[in-house]
């Protein structure tokens, strides 16, 4: 007798087909972190080289600078990139060393609203300088 | 036994004794090498560029605002405090930058090696040295 065909996974077919996990997030944030430290490196040599350009820099210089169509680009890339790896980053950090529940929750909730508050500080500042 | 998981700790000896099992070893039975020197140092100095931001957004923000606030920051950078979380600032986005390209190589599949691995540990420190002294004395130069 023919045995019937017998499935031996216990998820089902479309879940394995997102390839999401029980997170639901499947490797995206490991993904995210690798993609915006991939951007960071030729931003931050950018970003250094500006650093040193304007050491001892007055206001006017800084807005002359930025009025430029590649730095206030640039700056706010590399704003973006920063504030998303740093949230990503830290969120694993706190997710290693803070209790399950709402201290944990709670920690990571506020790092990405701070990272948020603060990236939309910097654009808003350079949108300011450089427009 | 306050605890279900403490079950597994109990085993008898050759005399038939109760007693608990060893733990396993942990941190401080082994040597420290370098690679968990560094393996910590990328995560303090990720953290540490946390806060760095702060730096970043009160220097930008300052210039948006006004004369006055823009100098004040400029001010506060040159000072002693300033220059010292400066010099941190440029150790650790170095440092975080030449590990974490360290890691890219990894995720992409190179350098598990064993001697690669002990070599690409010592290039990010030096790398880390050379880029930061580099830095300071062009940096100095043009202040």
């Amino acid at each position: 007798m023919a045995r019937a065909p017998q499935i031996d996974i216990m998820r089902s077919p479309l879940g394995r087909a997102r390839g999401l996990g029980s997170a639901r997030a499947g490797a995206l944030h490991w993904w995210v972190q690798r993609l915006t430290s991939l951007a960071l490196v030729p931003l931050t040599l950018w970003f250094l080289c500006a650093t040193v350009r304007l050491l001892g820099a007055t206001r006017d210089d800084v807005v002359s600078w930025m009025a430029g169509p590649l730095p206030i680009v640039l700056m706010i890339a590399l704003v973006i990139a920063t504030f998303h790896h740093l949230q990503a980053g830290l969120q694993v950090v706190i997710e290693d060393y803070v209790d399950q529940g709402w201290p944990r929750i709670g920690s990571i909730l506020l790092v990405k609203a701070l990272c948020v508050l603060l990236a939309l500080a910097c654009i808003v500042s350079a949108l300011r300088l450089g427009l | 036994m306050r605890d279900v998981r403490d079950a597994l700790m109990v085993a008898r000896d050759s005399d038939e004794k109760l007693i608990r099992r060893p733990l396993s070893p942990h941190l401080q039975v082994y040597r420290w090498p370098l690679s968990m020197t560094l393996s910590i140092g990328h995560r303090i100095t990720g953290v540490g560029l946390g806060f760095g931001t702060l730096l970043l957004t009160w220097w930008l923000v300052a210039a948006a605002i006004s004369d006055d606030a823009f100098a004040t920051a400029q001010w506060f950078l040159a000072t002693p405090i300033g220059l010292l979380l400066l010099l941190g600032w440029t150790v650790a986005l170095f440092f975080h930058f030449f590990a974490g390209i360290r890691h890219l190589a990894w995720d992409a599949g190179y350098g598990f090696d064993k001697p690669w691995y002990e070599r690409s540990g010592w290039a990010v420190v030096i790398a880390t040295v050379v880029a930061t002294v580099l830095l300071w004395v062009v940096g100095l130069a043009a202040w």
